[in-house]
Parts: C-alpha cells; structure tokens; sequence
C-alpha cells in the first residue's frame, strides 16, 4: 500500500521535472521535494510564469492566486498538484 | 519543428519548448536580422520570446527592444529613451483596452464622449507622428478587444455611455488613421481576441499577478499575427497556393467515381462544405493569390472535374494545372518554374497526409500545412496563420491573374512569328521609365521586397526609406510599367543609384518575372545611362550580390557590355560601364514614354 503511493508520488515528481527540464531546457535539472526556484540557475521570474502554466497544462489543472503564492518549494507544489488534481498522493 | 507553426497552434509546446525550439531556429543561415521595439502597455517579455519564434521561422532574426513596464507613450515622446540608440526598423505598439485612460461616465453628455473619443484618438495620433517624425519607420498597432465585462448588458453595445459602443468608435478611428498613414498598420486584436474567446482572453489572473493584457496561451496566436505582418511588409508573404483536387476541392475521386459521382454543390453537407472551400480558394484569387493544380491523376478526368454544374472555380482559375502521375514534389517545382517565382513562395494543400509528408520531405522549401481530411476545416487551416497576409490591396494584386491569363495567350502567338524579335515587336510594347513617383512609391516597395530571381542585389526597402531615396538628389531612380497589345502589366522594374564622384553605383535592379525575355532591361538600362548622362556622369557601377535565387541574373551586366572590375564586394561581383564617349542603346522593341 504505502509502496504504491511513493510510486505516485515519483511519477508526479518526474512529470515536474520533465516540464521543467523542457521550459528550461535543460536536461541536467533533478528535482527533489527539497529543491526551490532559487537552487535553479535559468528559474528567474520570467521563467517562472512559464513554469506554472505548463504544469497547469501538463495536469490539466488550473490554479488560483491563493493557491500558488504561498508554495515555498517543489514539494509543496506536488502537494498542491495532489489536491488539485485527485491523483491520490 | 514546422508542426509547432501550422494551425492549430501548438501553444502548449510553443510555450514548454520555446528555448529549445529558439536554439534550433537559431542555428540556421541566412536569417535577416531586423531591429524590433516593443513599447507595450501591458507586460510584453512572453510576446517578445514568441514574436522571436515566429519571426525566426519567417527567416528574420530579430533584435529587441522592449520599453519597461506601461512606458510606451514616454518611450516614444522623450527622446532620452534608449529608443533612439536603438535605431528601430519596426515599432510595435502593444496597447489594449487596458490602456484605455477613461471610458465614458454614466452622467456626461454626448459632447464630453465625443470629446473623450477625440483625447484617446489624438493621444495615439501623436505617438505615430512622432514616430514618422524622427524614425520613419513602420508602426505596428494594436487596435483594442471588446471588454471584459459589460455594465450595461446589451445597452452597452449602443447607449453613447456603452464600453463596447467606445471601443467600436475608437477602433474604427484606427482604421482609417491605418488608411491614411502609409507607416501604420493594424494588428486586429479585436478579431484574435474574438477568434480566440474573450472569456478565456480574459484572464484575469495573469493581469491581477503579472500584468498580462490576455490568456497567456494567446499569446502564440497573437505572436503570429504580429510576424505575418511584418513578413507582409518584407515581402515575404506566399504568393502561390498549389492544390490537390480528389477529396480536395471536391469530394471522391473523379477517376473512380465519375463527374456525377464527386460531392460538390448544396445536395449534402459534404458537398456544401466542398462548395464553400472552392468560394474561399476562389476569393483568394481574387485577391491576388495565384492558383495551380497538382494532382495524381489522368489530365482529361482532372479538367472534367471543372465542367460540373456547380463548380465555384474553373480552369480560368488557374495559373498552371499539373494532371499525371510523377511524384507531387516534383510536379510542384515544375509549378514554380513555369509561373517564375520562387519554390518558397509556394502553399501545397493536399488531404492526403503521405503526399503531404512526401512534399515537406523532399521539397522543404513548400509550406505544407496539416490539412487534415476534414474538410469543414480546411479554410481555417489556410487562414488563420497569415501565409497570404498582405499590407495593401494594390490595383496590380487583383489585377494579377490577368496577368498571367495575358501570358499564356502571348505564348500562343509566339509560335506564329518566324523570329524572336518580330515576336517582341509584335507585341506592342509601351514601357513608361521614370523617376520615382509619390502614386507609385506603394507598388515600387512592394515589388522591391518581394523580387526574388530577376534582382541584382536583393537589398529591401521600407516605404519610408524609398520616400527618402526618392526624394534624395544624390540618387537616381526609375520605376518601369509596361503595356503591350495584351494588356497592362503594371509597373515591373525598379532601379536605384546613388552617384558617387563621377559614377552612378547601382544599389537595385529589378524586375518582374512575369515580363521575362522582353527586352525591358535593357530599355530600363538605355533611360538609366540617358539621366546619368544628363548629370554629367562619366561611368556607371554594377553590383550582383548572388543568393540563392537570382542566379538567372549572374552574367547580365556581362551581356549588357559592362567589364568586370578586379576590385569586388565581399560576396559578389562588381562591374564598370563607360559612358563618357557613345553609348549603344539596347532596346529595339519597346516604344519608352515619356
């Protein structure tokens, strides 16, 4: 059971990752729950715009002001992805 | 990477793989870098990143400038900016109704609305003055959406207090400012936002958090547009559209099912549909866009299909017709060949997605869009992404197919005539040489940014920069129109100099394919030499700059008895004609007013 979730988990991350690899285009780029915008180089606030839309695209969700102003780091928004989305986390 | 650019959009994969695709765009030769400011009203990085895509697939590698935030006015009227540093050779003015300063209040008058009109239209004139003033170059305007929500419902639309009602006075203002002003032209966001949905244009998120004017998915479609413009003003616009005919212009297959058996006219919605796809190719003849048929199939069986009671096109229509069985891409260069004009100019619409696989594989020059097999959706495809976007209907656009129907019946008299010559002569020629003329200055640009093959240095002019050249008494300039017993070609030859010491060096020399092998260079060359003569001059210099596609002019200041000089330009050949003793005149066949 809990196995299972950590691979939802994983597959949610690497969906991040891979957008965010694209967007930045970059392939060196690893995420982890840890990771914030200001451990990535090319993330700066025009990136940043960017990034949100295509994650918005790539999970078919679309955020509110509330939700992404608070985010502090990846984690927290794979969190949010998880509650947005349905995709039990 | 072309699929990112055909309709529909892939906005998605625009927006998540633009640094990826600008690198691979980047990386081709032969990009004409062009100076592009963007003074918006609005954020405007996301439109800047997208214009870049879109122009670098157009060709153009564009260097920016871009005004800070709802600085464009300021931009434009103090010249401390850096606008000026920047030396622009466009200006895009990225307003929306967000810029609007003030809307009409619900208790004033209709003096004070009009009043209010007359501020907002006079704020924007002064901008394009100024522009013309001290930059001369062209502007790009948007024009403005309807709102985003309407205080008074529908009253909106026409009480005199409306929000709708203003923005509808004002855009038409715009148009006909757009009219007069040779230097503006209109970005019609009014149409995309409309096209696009204004709920979702809309977005108030992005407004509220970054201070973006629309959705930013449409941003690509607005980036689009804004590129189909400036193709437009650097000639880069298509000017061929090569059509399948089975399942293409009408339904079936004529071969298999008969005249009686393809779907055309109002019998079904298939045949409806096919109806309107053949009025909307019809009208883009109409406007200027030549046609041509490219189709596997028997020539007899292809032509029949034209002889169908509701036929919207016919074989007039078209300006080649290409019926056998060799491979499409070929037939294509063929096409390009026989109407003199260059491969890349060319549109291919065909249903059949290997036929339009094989074309964009082996010929990837030709614009082949994802034309799908549906074809409800086969105009869309076509129009909304800007291939045949024009700048000005000039008489020569809807007179253009005349042309060419006047070509081919002059090739049927050429086989009557025992000589070339008496051929030429009896064609009737009057050719009007002169210098550059205010009426004209339109058509001469046009044609000047547009010439690809018969064009010695291949240099592009803007409206403004040919005014100045015009105008200029250190240059000399001559525009050529031709007439014979056939008709009127319009004006088809361009040449400019500029006089140096005792020589006249030629920056252009032009002319339109369509008068090939007529002898109007050389009646253009003999009035050239006439006005250096008459200013005293002693020699004339040549240039032939080579590209890719004016290799027909390789040898011409050869033939016409100029001698090569040991001293040449970095890529290219230079040439020198004495004229100081007698000078030969070439031109036999012409009859040259005034």
């Amino acid at each position: 059971m809990h196995h299972g979730n950590t691979m939802k988990k994983d597959t949610i991350l690497e969906r991040m990752s891979e957008v965010i690899r694209d967007v930045l285009d970059n392939d060196a780029i690893t995420l982890t729950r840890q990771t914030t915008a200001d451990d990535i180089e090319e993330w700066d606030s025009l990136a940043h715009i960017t990034i949100i839309v295509a994650i918005e695209k790539e999970f078919n969700v679309k955020f509110n002001l509330s939700d992404i102003k608070p985010l502090r780091n990846i984690g927290e928004f794979e969190d949010l992805i998880v509650l947005k989305t349905g995709i039990k986390g | 990477m072309t699929n990112y650019f055909t309709y529909p959009l892939d906005t998605t994969g625009l927006l998540r793989k633009k640094r990826a695709i600008r690198r691979d765009l980047s990386n081709r030769k032969n990009l004409d870098v062009k100076r592009v400011a963007i003074l918006g009203g609005s954020t405007t990085a996301e439109i800047k990143d997208m214009l870049e895509l879109f122009l670098l697939h157009a060709d153009i590698r564009p260097v920016f400038y871009e005004s800070e935030y709802n600085r464009y006015f300021e931009d434009v009227m103090f010249p401390e900016s850096g606008l000026k540093d920047f030396r622009p050779e466009i200006i895009y003015i990225h307003t929306t109704s967000l810029n609007i300063r003030r809307f009409p209040a619900l208790n004033e008058s209709s003096e004070v609305i009009d009043g209010l009109l007359a501020g907002e239209m006079n704020r924007f004139a002064d901008l394009w003055e100024r522009i013309e003033q001290d930059y001369g170059c062209p502007v790009i305007q948007n024009n403005f959406e309807l709102p985003h929500y309407r205080i008074l419902g529908n009253l909106d639309a026409y009480d005199i207090h409306g929000r709708a009602r203003f923005i509808g006075l004002l855009n038409l203002r715009f148009s006909e400012e757009a009219r007069k002003r040779k230097n503006l032209y209109l970005n019609d966001i009014n149409y995309l936002a409309a096209w696009f949905g204004l709920e979702r244009w809309h977005d108030r998120l992005f407004w509220y958090s970054y201070k973006y004017a629309m959705n930013f998915e449409a941003i690509p479609l607005l980036a689009d547009s804004i590129a189909s413009i400036i193709r437009a003003i650097y000639g880069k616009a298509k000017k061929c559209l090569v059509l399948d005919l089975d399942n293409t212009l009408w339904g079936g297959v004529i071969g298999d099912d008969g005249l009686k058996g393809i779907r055309i006219g109002k019998e079904t919605p298939e045949a409806e549909a096919y109806t309107e796809f053949q009025r909307y190719v019809k009208e883009l003849k109409e406007r200027g866009v030549l046609l041509a048929v490219c189709s596997k199939n028997d020539e007899t069986n292809a032509r029949e299909g034209f002889t169908h009671p509701d036929t919207i096109l016919s074989l007039d229509d078209f300006a080649a017709f290409t019926a056998n069985w060799n491979p499409k891409h070929e037939n294509i260069r063929g096409i390009a060949g026989s109407l003199n004009i260059g491969i890349d100019s060319l549109v291919f619409a065909d249903d059949n997605p290997v036929e339009r696989e094989i074309v964009r594989t082996q010929a990837s020059e030709i614009t082949v869009p994802e034309l799908g097999s549906d074809v409800a959706k086969f105009i869309d495809i076509l129009d909304k992404t800007g291939l045949f976007e024009t700048v000005s209907l000039s008489a020569d656009d809807l007179q253009r197919n005349l042309f060419y129907a006047g070509n081919a019946e002059r090739e049927k008299q050429k086989e009557q005539y025992a000589s070339y010559d008496e051929f030429l002569r009896s064609l009737e020629m009057v050719a009007e040489i002169a210098p550059f003329s205010p009426i004209y200055l339109d058509r001469i640009t046009q044609l000047t940014n547009k010439t690809n093959q018969f064009n010695l240095t291949t240099r592009r002019y803007t409206l403004a920069e040919m005014q100045a050249i015009a105008a200029d008494l250190s240059h000399i300039t001559l525009y050529g129109r031709l007439r014979d017993r056939f008709g009127d070609n319009g004006i088809v030859s361009v040449m400019a100099g500029v006089i140096r010491g005792a020589e006249l060096h030629i920056d252009l020399w032009l002319m339109s394919c369509r008068v090939l092998k007529r002898g109007m260079e050389s009646a253009m060359l003999d009035s050239l030499v006439e006005r250096a003569k008459m200013r005293g001059l002693s020699g004339i210099v040549g240039y032939y700059l080579p590209t890719e596609k004016n290799g027909m002019v390789k040898e011409l200041f050869s033939e016409m008895g100029f001698s090569r000089l040991p001293e040449t330009p970095d890529i290219g050949t230079a040439w020198h004609l004495d004229i100081s003793e007698s000078y030969n005149l070439k031109n036999a066949c012409i009859t040259v007013t005034p």
